[in-house]
C-alpha cells in the first residue's frame, strides 16, 4: 500500500471507509488535530471522485461542475500523507485478522476503522421499477445518467415529495422537463411540515410550474418498448412520463457491518454509543450509516458532529460525546424558504400552537408554545424563514417570550422594530455565529475586555461574522448594547475622522456653506480622512453645491468609480454605461454603441435598467471611448455614482393597447430632471403606463404608475439584497404636483439619510414611517418644502455632463493612463473569449496564458 | 507572498516623475524596471510613499487607484476593489495581519521622484 516498514511500526493504521461529506470531514478534523503524526490514514472511496457537496447536488444542473462541488482542496490528502483509494471499495472486514479486503483483491491491516458508508436511495418495490428511464438521485454519476436520458425526454416525475425529492424536482426542471412530484403522504415534506404548511409550499411550488400529486401510491410502472411510459396509481389514476426519479428516502449502507456481525438496528444502521463506537470498540460509525439511540440522522450537520466526536476520541479517548442532534433545518427548496425547528409538530404534552397562513403572499408560520404560553418549543416557517435564526435562539435558550408571542410572527410595521427579539435577551451561551461557533458570551467578553468600539475589530478578534456574514447585524447590536452598558454613548459617527453623523455633516455643510473636504475636516474633523468619510463628504458636497466632481479639490475624495467616471471591475478594467433616458434609443445611437464596443473590443450586455453596458475598458481607453460617445450625443449615465441611475419605462399609451398615459415621455422627463443628482446611495426609478406595471415601478426608490386620472407615486421600494415594495405616497396627481412631490421627497431623503442607506431602509428607520413622510412632503408639516424645492431647482439648473467636461480638459485627461511614466497599458490584464466576446481570465486560465510580470 | 529572492542593501534609484505629477492624496502608478509601483503623497507633504500596485485580494494591479487617508494616524490606502487597507509605510494589510505587500524606498532629487528598486522581496 506504499507504506515503509518504519511507518508501519511507528504509526497505527486507521481506515476510513467512505469518502463522502462526513468521511472527508473526519479526515479534515484529523489533519487539524495533527493526528497524522500518530496514524496512517487510509480512505476508501468507491465513487470515481473525492468527496463532494451532495447537499447542493442540484447545482450540477444550474452550471456547477463536479470540480465546483468538490469539498477537497486539491493536494490536501497528498500533503498530509493520506492514502486515498479512489474507485476502490472495501468489500469485507475481517475482524479476527484485522484486515479490510478491497474490491481490487488487496487487503489493508487496520487498528481502527471509521465506517462512513452513508446511505443508498430507497426504491419502493413497485412492479416495473427497473425499466429503462428510472433513476435514483445520489451521486454525480446518477445525475450524469439523468441528464443524458433527459435529452430525449419531455416529462419527468420525482417519486417522493420530501426534502431530497424537491431538490430533485429542481434538477429536473432545470433540465427543461415538465416536472411532476408524486408523494405518498397527503402533503409535501411530511416529516417537516404539517398540512397547512404543506399546502402553502405546494401552492408556491405549483406556481413555479411543478405539478404536485399527493396521496398517490404508485402500483405499477408501465413501459413501452422497454422504456418508461406511464405510472399507475392505487386510486385508478395514471400519469404519462418519460422518466422517473426515486427519492423516497434513504437506507443506511450497513452491508459491511452485517457481514462481520456488528450490531445493526432492525431497520438498518450500525448501532453506535455516545463515542460513535459500534459494538466492536475498534470500529466507529459516523454519518447517516450510524444508528444512535434508535435514530438515523439524515442531515449533514449531525454527521459532522459525529465526525468531530470520533476524531476527538481517537486522539484522546472519551473526551467528547455525541448526545443526539437537533434536526432543525432551514432550506431553500425550488427557491422557497422552508424551516422546521424544535418540537415542530407540538408533541410536547399540553403544548399550544399559534399560526398564521397568508395564502396571498404564500407564507405560513407556526409557533409551538408550552402550556403556559411563555416559552417557545418549536415551529415551522414556509415562504419566509428570515426569523428562523432568532426563533431558534428562543427555543434553544429557553427564553421567556414577550406578552404577545403572536407578534413574533408578524413583520415589523414600517418605522417600528420587530417585536421582542432583541439580542440583549439572549443568554450568554447563545450561539451567535454558527459558522465559527462563537457565543454571545464570548463576543461580549471580548468587547468588554478590550473596550472595542467598532465592529471590524470585534469581528477580527472573535471571528464572529467572518463566515457567511449573516450574524453581523446581531454582532453589531451586541456591540451597541455593550457600549451602552459601559456608559459609552453609542455614536452614529461617520468614522474616526468626524464625530458627526452624515446628516449632521450635511447640515454643517449647508449652514456654513462649506465647499471643500479640507475645510470641513479642519473645522469639524481631524486626521487625514479615509475611504469612508472622503466619498461620503464628496457626495454631501455634490448634493449641496453640485460642483464638477473632478475639480482638483474634489478629485482626491472620489471612490475609484467616481474618480474615473466608470465602474471598476474585478480585474481593474472599467465598464461604460452611457445614459439612455427612459430606455429609449434611436437606431443610429444604437449603432454607435455597437461600433464603439466593436472598435474597443468591449464585452457588451444589456443592463437591468434598460441601458447598455460596455465592459472591459482599460483606464487609458476611457477618454477615447467617451470622445466617440459624446460626439454621438451620449451623456454620462452616472452608473458609477451614488446618484440617479435610470428611470425605466414601458412603452405606454403611444404604442401599448393597454396604456393610459405616456410613460416613456414622463420617464425621459424625470431622468433628464434628476440626472447626475448625487445622494446618500444610488437612486433608481421607473414609470409604468398602466396598472399592469411592466416597468416594475414599485420596486424603485421612486416609481410612478399611470392611472386614468393622473399618476400614482410610490416611494422607497427596493430590489437588491432585501426586496421591499414601494409605498403609495400620493394618488391620481397631475404631472406638476408629481414633480414637486418627487423634488421634496428626494431632497428630504438626501438631508436625513445615513451614509449608504437606500430609501427603503431609510423609511423603515424613519420615526413615524410613511405617515410622517406624507406629512412632510404633502402637508409641509416641517415648513421646509419651499427650501427643498429650491435646493432641487439648483441641482437641476447646475447639471453638467461630467464626461463632456472631462474630455474637454487636457489636464484631467492626464490621469487616464495606467502608468505615470509610460504610455503602456496594464500588462497584466488577460482576457479569454467566451460566446463570441471577451471576459477576464480566471486565475487558473491566467497561469496557462502566462503572467507577464 | 514571500518568496526567497536575494536582497541587496544597495539600491538602484530610478527616476519616475516630478513631485507635482503626484497630486496630493491621489495615487499614481509607475513602471519601474518592469514592476508596477503605486506612489502616493499625503496632504501637502512632499514625502512620497511607494508600495506594490498589486492587490493580493483581488489579484489586480489597482492599488494606485485606492483612496488614501489614515487609521489612527497610520497612513494607508484602501484597495478600490474590496476595500482592504494597507499601511503605506510598511505594506502591512491593516485588516488581515497575514498579508503584506512590498514597499519601496523613495527620495526626491531636484524635484524628481526616485524609486529604489533593489530592496525588493518579491513582486507577487
Amino acid at each position: 500500500m506504499g507504506f515503509t516498514e518504519n511507518d508501519m511500526a511507528a504509526k497505527k493504521n486507521l481506515i476510513v471507509i467512505g469518502n463522502g461529506m462526513v468521511g472527508h470531514k473526519f479526515l479534515e478534523l484529523m489533519i487539524a488535530q495533527k493526528a497524522t503524526e500518530h496514524w496512517n490514514l487510509v480512505t476508501f472511496c468507491e465513487e470515481p471522485r473525492v468527496a463532494y457537496d451532495r447537499v447542493n447536488l442540484s447545482g450540477f444542473f444550474s452550471g456547477k461542475t463536479a470540480a465546483d462541488l468538490s469539498l477537497v482542496e486539491p493536494g490536501l490528502y497528498q500533503e498530509h500523507g493520506i492514502h486515498i483509494l479512489i474507485g476502490d471499495k472495501a468489500v469485507r472486514i475481517d475482524r479476527m485478522k484485522k484486515l479490510v479486503h478491497s474490491s481490487n483483491g488487496g487487503s489493508v491491516p487496520y487498528d481502527k476503522i471509521i465506517l462512513a458508508t452513508g446511505s443508498y436511495p430507497f426504491v419502493p418495490p413497485i412492479q416495473g421499477k427497473d425499466a429503462q428511464g428510472t433513476f435514483v438521485y445520489r451521486t454525480i454519476e446518477d445525475l450524469e445518467e439523468m441528464a443524458q436520458y433527459a435529452k430525449q425526454s419531455k416529462v419527468g416525475v420525482v417519486v417522493g415529495g420530501g426534502l431530497l425529492g424537491l431538490e430533485c424536482a429542481k434538477a429536473l426542471q432545470s433540465m427543461g422537463l415538465e416536472t411532476h412530484v408524486v408523494e405518498f403522504a397527503p402533503r409535501l415534506m411530511p416529516m417537516q411540515l404539517d398540512d397547512a404548511g404543506g399546502q402553502i409550499l405546494r401552492a408556491k411550488i405549483e406556481a413555479l410550474g411543478v405539478s404536485v400529486h399527493t396521496s398517490k401510491s404508485t402500483t405499477e410502472i408501465v413501459s413501452k418498448e422497454g422504456k418508461v411510459s406511464k405510472m399507475l396509481f392505487a386510486d385508478g389514476s395514471e400519469l404519462a412520463t418519460d422518466m422517473i426519479v426515486f427519492s423516497a428516502g434513504i437506507r443506511p449502507r450497513d452491508e459491511l457491518a452485517r457481514a462481520c456481525r456488528l450490531e445493526v438496528g432492525e431497520r438498518g444502521g450500525m448501532v453506535i454509543d455516545e463515542y460513535c463506537q459500534t459494538s466492536d470498540p475498534d470500529i466507529y460509525a459516523i454519518g447517516e450509516c450510524a444508528l444512535y439511540n434508535k435514530r438515523i440522522y439524515g442531515l449533514v450537520a449531525p454527521g459532522y458532529t459525529m465526525a468531530a466526536v470520533a476524531a476527538d476520541n481517537l486522539c484522546a479517548p472519551q473526551t467528547s460525546k455525541f448526545m443526539g442532534a437537533d434536526m432543525s433545518t432551514k432550506l431553500k427548496l425550488l427557491g422557497v424558504d422552508v424551516a422546521s425547528f424544535g418540537d415542530a409538530f407540538a408533541q410536547t404534552p399540553g403544548s399550544k400552537e399559534i399560526a398564521i397562513t397568508d395564502a396571498v403572499q404564500g407564507i405560513y408560520k407556526k409557533l409551538v408554545l408550552n402550556g403556559s404560553g411563555n416559552r417557545l418549543l418549536g415551529g415551522m416557517l414556509v415562504g419566509d424563514a428570515s426569523d428562523y435564526g432568532n426563533l431558534l435562539q428562543l427555543v434553544q435558550n429557553d427564553i421567556a417570550l414577550p406578552p404577545h408571542p403572536e407578534d413574533l410572527l408578524l413583520p415589523p410595521r414600517e418605522g417600528k422594530p420587530a417585536a421582542g427579539m432583541g439580542v440583549e435577551n439572549l443568554p450568554d451561551n447563545a450561539q451567535i455565529c454558527s459558522c465559527n461557533n462563537v457565543s454571545k458570551g464570548q463576543i461580549c467578553r471580548a468587547i468588554q475586555e478590550n473596550s472595542f468600539t467598532d465592529i471590524a475589530t470585534v469581528k477580527k478578534c472573535t471571528k464572529a461574522g467572518t463566515g457567511c456574514g449573516g450574524c453581523v447585524p446581531l454582532v453589531t447590536d451586541l456591540l451597541k448594547a455593550e457600549m451602552k452598558k459601559a456608559g459609552l454613548e453609542v455614536k452614529n459617527h461617520l468614522c474616526e475622522h468626524f464625530a458627526y453623523a452624515r446628516q449632521e455633516l450635511y447640515a454643517l455643510v449647508r449652514t456654513y456653506r462649506i465647499m471643500t473636504f479640507d475645510d470641513l475636516l479642519h473645522q469639524h474633523g481631524h486626521g487625514l480622512g479615509c475611504e469612508i468619510c472622503k466619498p461620503a463628504v464628496a457626495s454631501i458636497l455634490a448634493s449641496a453645491w453640485n460642483e464638477y466632481v473632478l475639480e482638483p479639490v474634489h478629485a482626491g475624495l472620489q471612490d475609484t468609480n467616481d474618480a474615473f467616471l466608470a465602474n471598476i471591475q474585478k480585474d481593474g478594467t472599467y465598464s461604460v454605461i452611457p445614459r439612455i433616458p427612459g430606455g429609449e434609443i434611436t437606431p443610429e445611437k444604437l449603432i454607435v454603441l455597437g461600433e464603439v464596443a466593436r472598435d474597443f473590443g468591449l464585452y457588451t450586455k444589456i443592463t437591468g435598467g434598460q441601458r447598455i453596458d460596455l465592459l472591459g475598458a482599460r483606464v487609458d481607453q476611457l477618454p477615447y471611448i467617451w470622445e466617440r460617445l459624446v460626439d454621438a450625443g451620449f451623456e454620462s449615465g452616472h452608473a458609477y455614482g451614488k446618484a440617479l441611475r435610470t428611470v425605466k419605462s414601458c412603452v405606454g399609451n403611444t404604442w401599448c393597447r393597454f396604456g393610459v398615459q405616456d410613460s416613456t415621455a414622463l420617464a425621459i422627463e424625470l431622468e433628464m430632471r434628476y440626472r447626475g443628482l448625487r445622494a446618500p446611495h444610488k437612486l433608481k426609478s421607473a414609470v409604468s403606463g398602466c396598472t399592469r406595471e411592466c416597468a416594475e415601478a414599485q420596486s424603485k426608490d421612486f416609481g410612478v404608475i399611470a392611472t386614468e386620472k393622473g399618476w400614482n407615486l410610490y416611494v422607497c421600494g427596493n430590489g437588491g439584497i432585501k426586496p421591499q415594495h414601494g409605498v403609495l405616497l400620493a394618488e391620481d396627481i397631475d404631472k406638476e404636483t408629481l414633480i414637486k412631490c418627487i423634488d421634496r421627497f428626494l431632497m428630504f431623503y438626501i438631508r436625513t439619510a445615513n451614509r449608504l442607506e437606500r430609501t427603503a431602509t431609510w423609511l423603515n428607520k424613519l420615526e413615524g414611517g410613511i405617515d410622517f413622510l406624507k406629512q412632510v412632503v404633502l402637508d409641509d408639516c416641517l415648513g421646509i418644502c419651499t427650501e427643498l424645492e429650491q435646493e432641487m431647482e439648483y441641482q437641476v439648473s447646475t447639471y453638467g455632463c461630467e464626461w463632456k467636461a472631462t474630455i474637454e480638459d487636457p489636464e484631467k485627461l492626464q490621469r487616464f493612463r495606467h502608468f505615470i511614466n509610460s504610455s503602456q497599458p496594464d500588462p497584466n490584464l488577460m482576457h479569454v473569449e467566451e460566446r463570441g466576446q471577451k471576459r477576464p481570465a480566471y486565475e487558473h486560465e491566467k497561469s496557462v496564458l502566462g503572467r507577464s510580470s | 507572498m514571500t518568496q526567497a529572492l536575494p536582497t541587496h542593501k544597495a539600491s538602484q534609484w530610478v527616476t519616475v516623475c516630478s513631485v507635482e505629477a503626484i497630486h496630493p492624496n491621489m495615487g499614481v502608478c509607475a513602471l519601474v524596471e518592469g514592476k508596477q509601483v503605486a506612489l502616493f503623497r499625503l496632504g501637502q507633504e512632499t514625502e512620497v510613499f511607494a508600495i506594490s500596485n498589486y492587490d493580493p485580494f483581488s489579484r489586480a494591479f489597482v492599488l494606485s487607484r485606492g483612496l488614501v487617508g489614515d487609521r489612527k494616524g497610520t497612513p494607508k490606502v484602501a484597495s478600490p476593489i474590496y476595500k482592504q487597507n494597507f499601511c503605506l509605510a510598511t505594506g502591512k494589510c491593516l485588516d488581515d495581519e497575514n498579508v503584506s505587500i512590498p514597499t519601496f524606498p523613495t527620495r526626491i532629487v531636484e524635484g524628481q521622484v526616485q524609486v529604489g528598486i533593489d530592496k525588493i522581496e518579491s513582486q507577487l
